[in-house]
C-alpha cells in the first residue's frame, strides 16, 4: 500500500494530464486535414486549410491575437517584475499581497464584465465627471471593443498581474533576498536595478512556464475577447467558436483548421517571447556590466506601485458596479446611482440557478478532490524516490495551460460524443480535472517540500509505518495549504467556461455557462447578478480553507498564523 | 466553390442518412398513446437564452408539462440557435441516431431551412396532426406555413408572431421627426449622427434590418421570394449596400462597431447611446418599461408601407430522445392557455399564432382583457407584413455584409 499508492498516482496523474490533449489534439487535427466520415471527409487533404486562409480578414484576426496576448503579457510580466524588484522584502509588498491575493478568485468574464462596466462611454467612470463637464449623452466613443484591442489589453492585465505577482512571491523565498539587497546596497546600486542584476534572471526560471501560460492563455482567450476585444473582426479564437457554431456543414472543417491556426498562433506568440527573452537577457547583461547604478529609480517605483494598487481598485470596483447594477431599478445616463433599487434580477434568477449551482459545486468538489489525491500521491513519492520534480515533469504540468484550450476540447468533444457515452458528469470532471491538477499542484508542492521531515524522522524512529506518519503527521500539519490547493482547484474549475460547454452541451450547466449564455442578452442587470455569483463560489471555498484550519487549530498556538 | 463543396457535403450526409435513417414508428394521430408513452420523459428544450422574461416563461412551461402529463421539460439556454443545429449535426456524424441530446428547438428561417434540407427533422409532419392545431390562425398568417419561403410541410409547430416595430423615447425625440420608411431613417440618422445603428448580422435583428432595407430598396421585390440568382445577385444587392455605405458614417460609433443585439440597443437606448432601435417583438418595450430597463416615455412605431414580420417555431431533431415528450410539449405551446400567457407583456408579451375566431368563447374574452402596455401598439396600428425573403437571401447576405464590413479591410 504504501508504495502502491504514490506509485499509482504519478501514473494516473501523467495519463490524466496527458492522454486528453494528445486525443483532443488527433480530434481536431483530422478534421483539420478533411478527414471527418460522417461528414463526408473521407480523404486527407489540404481543403480545410485553403478555404481557412480564403476567409477574409483572417490574417488580421490572428495578427491581432498574437499582438493582444503579447502586449498583455509584456505588461503584466513588466508591471509584476518592476513592484517585486522595488518592494520585495518591504510591509508594503505583504499589504498588497493581501489586496491581491483574493483577486485570483475572480473569475476571468465577471472582472471583463465589471472593467467594461467602469470604462464604457456609458459607464460609471464617465458619469462620475459626467456633472462636471455638463455631459448628458454619453460620448461616441468606441470602447471597449476599440479595434486595436486596448481595452481587451487592460482587461487581461488586471487579472494577469495578479496571478504573476503570486506566483513570483511563491518563488522568492528560493532566492537570497536579504544578502543580494544589502551586496546591492552596499555597492550604490538602486533598488530596481540591484534585484534585477541578482535576482531576477533565478527568478523568472522559476516563474517562466506561468509566463508562458499567461501568453498562451491571452493569446487563445474567448470569454474576455468577446467582452472587451475587437469584433469586427474579432480575434481568431473568437471567430473558431463562431464557426464551431455554425449550421453550414463545412464550417467544421474550417473551424478544425482554424483550431489548428491557433496552435500556430499560440507558438508565434511563444517563440516571439522566447526571442523578447533573448534580447532582454542580453540587453542586462551589457547594463549591468556597465555597472549602471540607476540610483534614482524613485519614480519607476512609486509608478509601479500605483499600477498595482490601481489594478486591485479596478477590480474591486468592477464588482462592486456589478452589485449595484444587480440590484438597478432604472438607471439611466448620467445618474451615477440607480433611481430605484430592486431585489428583481435576484428573484428571477433565484430559481434557475439551482440545478447549474449543483453541477458547480460537484464538479468542483470533485475535481478538486482527485487533483488533491493524484498531487498528494506524486509529492508523497517525490519524497520516497528523492527525486524531485524537474523542468520536463514541470513542463508537463503546465502543458494543459500552454497548448491552447479551443485546440484539444473540440476533438475531446467529438471523441466523447463518438463514444456514445452517458457518463457525462464523470467526463466533465475527468475534462476540468486537466485543468485543475497543474494548480493545485504548483500550490501545494512548495509547502509540502518545506515541512521539516523531522517530524516524520521521530515518528518513523518510534515505529509507525509511512502511511500511519503520513495521515497522523504529515497531512494534518499541512492541512491548511492543503485546503488552499482544493481551493485554488475549485475556483479553476468553476472558471472554465469552454470545456463546460462542449463536454456538457447544454444538458450539464454551471454558474460559468449560464453567465457567458445570459451576457448574450447584454442585460447588465442579469449580467451582474452572475457575474457575482460566479466570484462568490471562489472567494467562499478560499474562506472556508482559511476558517476549517482555524478552527482544527484553536488550541494548537504554533499551528496559526 | 465552396458553395458547390457544400452541396457536396449536404448530399453525402442525405445519402449516408438514408442508410440508417429510422423508422418513424409513432402514430400522431394517436394522441392518447402518446400521452402514454410521454409519461416520465425528459425534453431537453434547446432556447435562446439571453431573455429572463422568455426564461421565466420556460420554466412556468415545465411546471405546467410536470402536473398535467408527468413530462420534465428543460431548457438549455442557447446563445445561438445555430449551436443547437451543430449540435445534431455533430451528433449525426458520431452516428448517433437515437436518444440524441436535443429533443425540441426554438427555431424559424435559414436554421429550419438548414435542417430540412439535411434530413435532421423528425418525419413524416407532424404539426398538422396536433390537437390544438385547429386553433391555430393560418388563414391571415401566411408565414405559419411558409417559414422563409420554405413549406413548413408540418416539420415544425408555430409558436409565437413577430413583426418588425421601432421604438424611441417621447422625452428625447419628437414623434413628427420619425421616419417613415428605410429612405427617411437614412436621412434621419445624417441629421442625428451616432444616434442609430443595427446589431452587426448573424444576430437575427441584424440580419432582418437588412432585410428589411433590400426589400424597400430592391428594383423588383418579387425577386426575394425566389432563391438567390447567383448572376443577378450582385446587381440586386447593390442598393442595399449603398444605403449602408451612407448609413455607416453616421451611424453609432461610425459604423466601427455595432451593437450586439436587440438587449444591447434596448440598454443603449435608455443610456442615450442610441435614439431609435427596433425589436421583432411589437411588446418589448412595454416589457422593458415594466422591468425599470426603459424610461416609461418609451413609444412604439412603424412604416406604413409595412415592416417584416414572421413567425417562430419548435421543431424535433430525427434523433431526439424524447419524442413524445417533445410533441406533447409543442401542442402544450399552441393551447389558448399557454398562448394567452405568452401574449401577457407582465410574462413575455410574444403575439399569438392562435387566431381569435377559431377560439372558445371564454378564451377569446381573455385574450381581448389583456392589457399590452403603454408603448405596445394595438394589432390593427401595426401596419402590413413584408414577407421575408427566401432564406438563401440572408445566407449571402450576411456574407457579403461579413466581407465589406467585418473583415478589417
Amino acid at each position: 500500500m504504501t508504495t502502491v499508492f504514490p506509485r499509482a498516482a504519478v501514473a494516473l496523474t501523467l495519463g490524466f494530464l496527458l492522454l486528453p490533449i494528445t486525443f483532443g489534439l488527433l480530434g481536431t487535427l483530422l478534421p483539420a486535414f478533411g478527414y471527418l466520415p460522417a461528414l463526408g471527409g473521407f480523404e486527407l487533404g489540404l481543403g480545410p486549410f485553403r478555404d481557412l486562409f480564403a476567409t477574409p480578414g483572417l490574417v488580421a484576426a490572428a495578427a491581432l491575437s498574437v499582438a493582444t496576448g503579447l502586449a498583455a503579457s509584456l505588461i503584466s510580466v513588466g508591471i509584476t517584475l518592476v513592484f517585486v524588484a522595488s518592494y520585495a522584502g518591504t510591509p508594503t509588498l505583504s499589504r498588497l499581497q493581501h489586496l491581491l491575493s483574493p483577486l485570483l478568485a475572480v473569475p476571468h468574464a465577471a472582472a471583463a464584465f465589471g472593467f467594461a462596466f467602469l470604462i464604457a462611454p456609458s459607464g460609471f467612470l464617465i458619469r462620475l465627471v459626467a456633472p462636471v463637464f455638463g455631459i448628458d449623452r454619453p460620448p461616441d466613443v468606441l470602447i471597449p471593443h476599440d479595434p486595436m484591442g486596448l481595452a481587451m489589453i487592460a482587461g487581461l492585465v488586471i487579472k494577469e498581474t495578479p496571478f504573476l505577482f503570486l506566483v513570483t512571491l511563491a518563488a522568492l523565498p528560493q532566492v537570497d533576498l536579504v544578502a543580494a539587497r544589502r551586496l546591492a546596497a552596499s555597492f550604490g546600486y538602486g533598488r530596481i536595478a540591484g534585484f534585477v542584476y541578482l535576482l531576477w534572471p533565478a527568478l523568472y526560471r522559476q516563474i517562466r512556464f506561468a509566463v508562458y501560460a499567461v501568453i498562451a492563455y491571452s493569446s487563445s482567450v474567448v470569454d474576455v475577447a468577446l467582452i472587451l476585444g475587437p469584433n469586427l473582426p474579432g480575434t481568431l479564437a473568437t471567430r473558431l467558436v463562431q464557426w464551431m457554431n455554425d449550421p453550414d456543414l463545412s464550417a467544421r472543417f474550417l473551424a478544425s483548421a482554424g483550431a489548428v491556426l491557433q496552435l500556430g498562433v499560440t507558438l508565434v506568440a511563444l517563440i516571439s517571447w522566447f526571442v523578447l527573452e533573448r534580447l532582454a537577457s542580453s540587453a542586462l547583461k551589457t547594463v549591468r556590466d556597465k555597472g549602471w547604478r540607476l540610483v534614482a529609480d524613485r519614480f519607476v517605483r512609486r509608478v509601479s506601485i500605483l499600477l498595482v494598487g490601481l489594478i486591485g481598485t479596478i477590480v474591486f470596483a468592477g464588482l462592486a458596479i456589478l452589485a449595484i447594477w444587480s440590484l438597478a431599478g432604472l438607471w439611466q445616463f448620467p445618474d451615477i446611482l440607480p433611481q430605484s433599487f430592486t431585489l428583481r434580477s435576484w428573484m428571477n434568477a433565484w430559481p434557475r440557478i439551482g440545478d447549474p449551482l449543483v453541477t458547480t459545486l460537484l464538479t468542483g468538489l470533485a475535481s478538486a478532490l482527485l487533483a488533491i489525491l493524484l498531487t498528494i500521491g506524486c509529492l508523497e513519492r517525490e519524497l520516497q524516490t528523492g527525486r524531485s520534480v524537474d523542468e520536463k515533469a514541470l513542463l508537463m504540468l503546465y502543458l494543459p495551460l500552454i497548448v491552447p484550450q479551443i485546440t484539444f476540447v473540440f476533438g475531446l468533444q467529438l471523441l466523447f460524443i463518438g463514444s456514445r457515452s452517458e457518463h457525462r458528469l464523470t467526463a466533465l470532471v475527468l475534462v476540468h480535472l486537466v485543468f485543475v491538477l497543474p494548480y493545485v499542484f504548483l500550490s501545494l508542492a512548495d509547502p509540502w517540500r518545506s515541512l521539516d521531515r523531522r517530524y516524520e524522522t521521530i515518528a518513523t524512529a518510534l515505529g509507525r509505518s509511512r502511511l500511519s506518519v503520513l495521515i497522523s503527521i504529515r497531512l494534518p500539519m499541512l492541512i491548511r495549504p492543503i485546503l488552499t490547493a482544493m481551493a485554488v482547484g475549485f475556483a479553476v474549475s468553476v472558471g472554465q467556461y469552454l470545456p463546460t460547454v462542449l463536454i456538457g452541451e447544454g444538458r450539464l450547466s454551471t454558474i460559468t455557462t449560464e453567465a457567458v449564455a445570459l451576457a448574450s442578452g447584454n442585460n447588465r442587470r442579469v449580467i451582474g447578478v452572475y457575474a457575482l455569483l460566479q466570484t462568490i463560489l471562489p472567494f467562499l471555498a478560499f474562506a472556508l480553507a482559511a476558517l476549517i484550519p482555524a478552527a482544527l487549530h484553536r488550541n494548537r498556538r504554533e499551528m496559526k498564523v | 466553390m465552396r458553395f458547390i463543396k457544400r452541396v457536396l457535403a449536404a448530399s453525402l450526409i442525405t445519402a449516408i442518412s438514408g442508410l440508417n435513417a429510422v423508422a418513424a414508428e409513432r402514430d400522431v394521430k394517436d394522441w392518447s398513446a402518446i400521452e402514454k408513452a410521454a409519461s416520465g420523459q425528459t425534453v431537453y428544450f434547446n432556447a435562446w437564452g439571453g431573455s429572463e422574461n422568455i426564461n421565466a416563461y420556460l420554466e412556468w412551461v415545465g411546471a405546467e408539462m410536470q402536473s398535467r402529463y408527468g413530462v420534465t421539460v428543460l431548457q438549455v439556454k442557447l446563445e445561438d440557435t445555430a449551436s443547437a443545429v451543430a449540435k445534431v449535426i455533430a451528433e449525426k456524424a458520431a452516428g448517433k441516431n437515437e436518444g440524441g441530446s436535443v429533443d425540441l428547438i426554438w427555431i424559424n428561417g435559414e436554421n429550419f431551412v438548414s435542417m430540412k434540407q439535411q434530413d435532421l427533422l423528425l418525419t413524416p409532419g407532424w404539426a398538422t396532426a396536433l390537437p390544438n392545431w385547429q386553433y391555430v390562425d393560418v388563414e391571415n398568417q401566411p408565414t405559419i406555413l411558409t417559414d422563409f419561403t420554405e413549406p413548413t410541410d408540418g416539420l415544425e409547430s408555430p409558436w409565437g408572431g413577430a413583426k418588425m416595430v421601432f421604438f424611441y423615447d417621447s422625452a428625447r425625440t419628437d414623434s413628427a421627426s420619425l421616419p417613415d420608411n428605410a429612405v427617411q431613417l437614412l436621412d434621419w440618422a445624417k441629421k442625428h449622427p451616432g444616434r442609430f445603428s443595427y446589431p452587426a448580422p448573424p444576430d437575427f435583428i441584424g440580419s432582418s434590418f437588412l432585410k428589411q432595407v433590400l426589400s424597400e430598396v430592391i428594383d423588383d421585390p418579387s425577386k426575394l421570394a425566389k432563391p438567390v440568382d447567383e448572376k443577378t445577385f450582385e446587381r440586386d444587392v447593390e442598393p442595399l449596400f449603398a444605403y449602408l455605405d451612407q448609413l455607416h458614417p453616421v451611424a453609432w460609433r461610425q459604423g466601427k462597431a455595432f451593437p450586439q443585439n436587440y438587449p444591447d440597443m434596448k440598454q443603449k437606448l435608455a443610456d442615450g447611446e442610441l435614439d431609435i432601435i427596433f425589436a421583432f417583438n411589437p411588446a418589448e418595450a412595454s416589457a422593458g418599461i415594466k422591468a425599470g430597463e426603459l424610461p416609461n416615455t418609451v413609444r412604439s412605431f412603424t412604416f406604413s408601407h409595412g415592416t417584416l414580420g414572421n413567425t417562430h417555431f419548435v421543431a424535433i431533431p430525427y434523433n431526439a430522445n424524447a419524442k413524445e415528450g417533445a410533441l406533447l410539449t409543442a401542442n402544450f405551446l399552441i393551447s389558448p392557455e399557454a398562448q394567452l400567457r405568452k401574449q401577457d407583456p407582465t410574462y413575455w408579451g410574444d403575439p399569438t399564432v392562435l387566431a381569435m375566431g377559431k377560439l372558445p368563447e371564454e378564451d377569446r374574452a381573455a385574450f381581448a382583457a389583456l392589457d399590452l402596455g403603454v408603448a405596445t401598439l394595438a394589432p390593427d396600428q401595426l401596419g402590413p407584413v413584408i414577407a421575408e425573403p427566401h432564406a438563401s437571401w440572408m445566407e449571402r447576405i450576411e456574407v457579403e455584409w461579413r466581407r465589406r464590413y467585418a473583415s478589417g479591410n
